[in-house]
């Protein structure tokens, strides 16, 4: 379990030497800025890791850090200090980035606690066969062969009027099925966030699995959709 | 304020103002000639007899050389700024930009203007300097930072062209800001609203569109997108095309290879297109060289059906704003209309249905007036970051960056590392190894855009990561930091993890000048540079002070002269021999007061003078003649106030 508002190493304020917690963006005692922190998204918030957050507050404290720590605020100060804001402010909107975001926020932790997601990287593995769900082995069968179909029409000018209302309702069960695994993801939230070891794990292993579904359902719909607008 | 004001600069494609923060209010700053547009219009002045390096002039004065001499002028170079000799070629046969033939591939492209050659970021910087030189004359010290803006969807090397131009002007940009949402922050001063935003930017060449969210006086961005080949120049071109074609077809003279004429059709293009914004048809009336006239009525509606497919262009980036912001048009609380093209009525009735606007029976924000608010908007950014005033002490602004940012992977494909409408700063560590054992270096091919083939992306660096100690392969571990800053300027770091070392990184800007190139620009313009600041508004002011005193000796012809009293005559004569022996020396202080107490003392004798020109005009005699007697603008309350420079 991480715990790094506990576990981190003190260290000196590079201005008034009082010792600082390392997650600290900000020294206690002269509250001047401090080199960027090594910690996790969730310490920057000064948060318990959990996927249960109270998004409001996590809003709130976001506008509340990018006040002080925002390079705006650091437009004349000395080098250093200009430097330390930029990578913090990097850090607090990356952190803010993904624990906002129910699905980033997922994969992060999960991630942090070792768990293999794979890469969001466009293009690569998209269309790799290996990958679709076996219950969806057929209707991804089918929905291919309608792509290109569609693709192929519209290059020659054709409009076909009903593969275009086949594509859009195959879109909306999609759609469907997305929204199924959000709901499963999120009734695993709270078996992570506060169950014991061994439901923790199992959690864990149900969100992998979910999350690998979600990601090719996602790509699934982009293409439809993309298919569709084109 | 020990450390000097902070100005804002609006750098547009046809215009560019400077403004400041005055008492908690935004306000443009005019120029000498009293008016606060400056065209972004540079010409290179003959070159002197005397062998000299030729000057350069910049705004009003450049535009009017542009029908007699275009080969020396310039204008619309914004479009030219962080692009390569390939993307530029298109917009050749569009504007008379004469390319320097000796530019090979991968140089940034050089601009002919008579017989000297220009990088983009040199001609921006002589507008900047003329925007610095203003503010400066105003303020009566100098300016040396600034905030810049710049369109929302300008890439990294647009961006990266936009600092070089302020560097070589001579000035600190301390932050480069988005169009749009510095015309948020002027709308958002006044009021303290809380809801969505939505910023519909139609401006010379450029169009964004940004939603934001206010809450707090925070001010963060949702989601940005836009087109920076979209503006009214397209529109002008339009008009410009047809006009051209009828005057071949109808009267057989092809006009396109008179440089002179062409510019003269244009500006009969723009009159038209402006007068069409309030008036039901607009006229082409033009004299030809053969003798011929060219008249041609344009009707509204078909000046609309004309340029639709230009407006239409605009409705792909907004639908994709709001999806990428996640909000229906139904969600938008507030549209702001921004840009000199926002002014058309077929764009407003696009607006209006894109954001359901007069459905909910609501407006568009055009209090402001549309080519000044992104100025004042940066004049606000810039009093954010000097940190000096109550005024936006609770204001931030918190930005996204426009495009993603990738590598190229195996395959030419992308792998984003920076999804676009991410919050800036932002950042991301990617890890990169050896392929072959022994291998020293590891090359990395940055690229921006959405696409997922590199091909499709633009290409914004190669980097070339150096000195890895020899290892076999797949064992280095290199960890390479990308982050895009608050300008939108990517930074890259890089350390070998299993060394420690920071890893050298050589970058090739795949468009762009390099630190050197920037340097040695800024020495060159200083060779034939401003005389010395001091020096410089010394001569200002005596030309202020010159003014001033013609127009009183001309006004003692004026029949109102009579009318003052003797001790007025009196006292008018003691500030005028007071400001011309002042005018004689050297104290730049003297001759201000002495310029202001003349200006004073002749305050009642242009009051008569204006009340004697208007009862003339209301006799019979236009107003246009009565304000010519003046000599100077009859709306201004003082005629003999603004000095004027020639």
């Amino acid at each position: 379990m991480l715990k790094a508002v506990e576990s981190a190493v003190p260290v000196a304020c590079w201005s008034c030497s009082v010792a600082q917690n390392a997650s600290a963006l900000f020294c206690s005692q002269c509250s001047k800025i401090q080199p960027p922190p090594t910690g996790e998204y969730f310490s920057v918030f000064g948060l318990e890791p959990r996927l249960n957050l109270d998004l409001p507050a996590l809003e709130s404290e976001f506008h509340r850090l990018s006040r002080k720590l925002h390079p705006d605020r650091f437009a004349r100060a000395a080098d250093n200090e200009k430097d330390w804001s930029l990578a913090n402010t990097a850090l607090l909107n990356d952190a803010y980035r993904t624990l906002k975001d129910p699905i980033r926020r997922t994969e992060y932790l999960l991630k942090l606690h070792g768990a293999e997601i794979g890469e969001e990287h466009s293009g690569k593995d998209r269309r790799d066969p290996s990958r679709v769900p076996p219950d969806l082995l057929e209707e991804v069968f089918d929905l291919n062969m309608q792509l290109e179909e569609m693709r192929m029409g519209r290059k020659m000018g054709e409009v076909d009027e009903q593969l275009e209302k086949d594509l859009a309702q195959a879109k909306k069960k999609f759609d469907g099925l997305l929204e199924e695994v959000d709901r499963a993801l999120r009734a695993q939230w709270q078996a992570w966030d506060e169950g014991n070891e061994s439901a923790r794990q199992s959690a864990q292993a149900a969100m992998v699995a979910l999350l690998d579904r979600r990601r090719y359902l996602n790509n699934l719909v982009r293409d439809v959709t993309e298919t569709l607008g084109a | 304020m020990a450390e000097g004001r902070v100005v804002g600069i609006d750098l547009g494609t046809t215009n560019s103002l400077v403004a400041y923060m005055e008492n908690g209010a935004p306000v443009v700053i005019p120029g000498a000639d009293g008016s606060n547009l400056v065209p972004s219009v540079v010409a290179l002045d003959p070159m002197p007899a005397d062998g000299g390096r030729p000057t350069v002039t910049v705004g009003n004065s450049a535009r009017k050389a542009l029908i007699e001499t275009p080969e020396r002028v310039i204008y619309s170079v914004k479009r030219l700024m962080g692009r390569g000799l390939e993307e530029v070629q298109k917009e050749l046969k569009l504007f008379p930009f004469r390319l320097a033939d000796d530019v090979e591939a991968g140089e940034v492209p050089r601009v002919q203007l008579g017989d000297m050659r220009f990088t983009p970021p040199e001609i921006s910087a002589y507008v900047l300097r003329q925007l610095k030189k203003n503010a400066e004359r105003f303020f009566g010290a100098p300016v040396t930072q600034a905030v810049i803006t710049v369109p929302a969807y300008f890439n990294d090397a647009q961006r990266q062209a936009t600092k070089d131009a302020g560097r070589m002007a001579g000035l600190d940009v301390l932050r480069l800001v988005n169009e749009p949402t510095a015309a948020a922050l002027a709308y958002g001063l006044d009021r303290a609203r809380e809801g969505m935003i939505a910023v519909y930017d139609l401006g010379g060449g450029t169009f964004d569109i940004s939603i934001l969210k206010l809450r707090d006086g925070i001010f963060e961005v949702q989601s940005t997108n836009g087109d920076t080949h979209l503006g009214g120049d397209d529109i002008d071109n339009l008009l410009l095309a047809i006009a051209l074609d009828e005057i071949h077809s109808e009267h057989g003279v092809d006009l396109r290879t008179h440089p002179g004429a062409v510019q003269a059709l244009r500006k009969a293009a723009i009159d038209a297109k402006i007068r069409l914004s309030t008036e039901s048809s607009a006229n082409f009336d033009i004299e030809l060289p053969n003798g011929d006239r060219y008249q041609r009525e344009i009707p509204r509606d078909v000046f609309e059906m004309l340029i639709e497919p230009v407006l239409d262009r605009t409705v792909g980036p907004c639908k994709q704003a709001l999806a990428d912001a996640g909000v229906i048009p139904e969600q938008i609380d507030e549209v702001v209309l921004v840009g000199g093209s926002t002014r058309i009525p077929a764009v407003r009735a696009l607006v209006d249905v894109l954001f359901q606007l007069s459905a909910r029976g609501k407006k568009p924000h055009i209090e402001l007036n549309p080519d000044e608010v992104v100025a004042l908007g940066a004049a606000v950014q810039a009093d954010i970051l000097a940190g000096a005033s109550a005024a936006t002490e609770e204001m931030l602004l918190l930005d996204v960056t426009p495009l993603s940012l990738g590598i190229e992977a195996l395959g030419g494909v992308v792998a984003k590392i920076i999804q676009r409408n991410s919050t800036i700063p932002a950042s991301a560590t990617e890890h990169f190894t050896t392929g072959v054992d022994g291998q020293t270096n590891v090359a990395i091919h940055v690229v921006q855009g959405e696409r997922e083939l590199a091909t499709d992306c633009r290409s914004l660096a190669r980097f070339d990561l150096k000195g890895i100690p020899p290892m076999p392969a797949g064992l280095p571990r290199i960890e390479v930091k990308f982050l895009i800053d608050a300008d939108g300027i990517l930074q890259v770091s890089a350390r070998e993890q299993r060394s420690g070392k920071a890893a050298e990184i050589e970058v090739k800007p795949t468009y762009g000048l390099t630190d050197e190139q920037v340097e040695s620009m800024i020495l060159d313009s200083f060779d034939h540079a401003e005389e010395d600041f001091a020096r410089r508004l010394l001569i200002e002011a005596r030309n202020e002070a010159e003014t001033i005193l013609s127009k009183v000796d001309q006004a003692r012809e004026n029949p109102a002269w009579a009318q003052l009293t003797g001790e007025e005559q009196a006292a008018i004569g003691a500030a005028r021999d007071r400001l011309a022996s002042a005018k004689l020396g050297e104290d730049l202080h003297a001759i201000r007061e002495a310029t202001i107490g003349l200006d004073q003392s002749t305050r009642r004798l242009a009051e008569l003078m204006m009340d004697a020109a208007v009862t003339e005009a209301i006799r019979g005699k236009t107003m246009e003649a009565a304000g010519e007697e003046l000599g100077d603008n009859i709306s201004a309350p003082h005629p003999m106030a603004a000095a004027e420079f020639k």
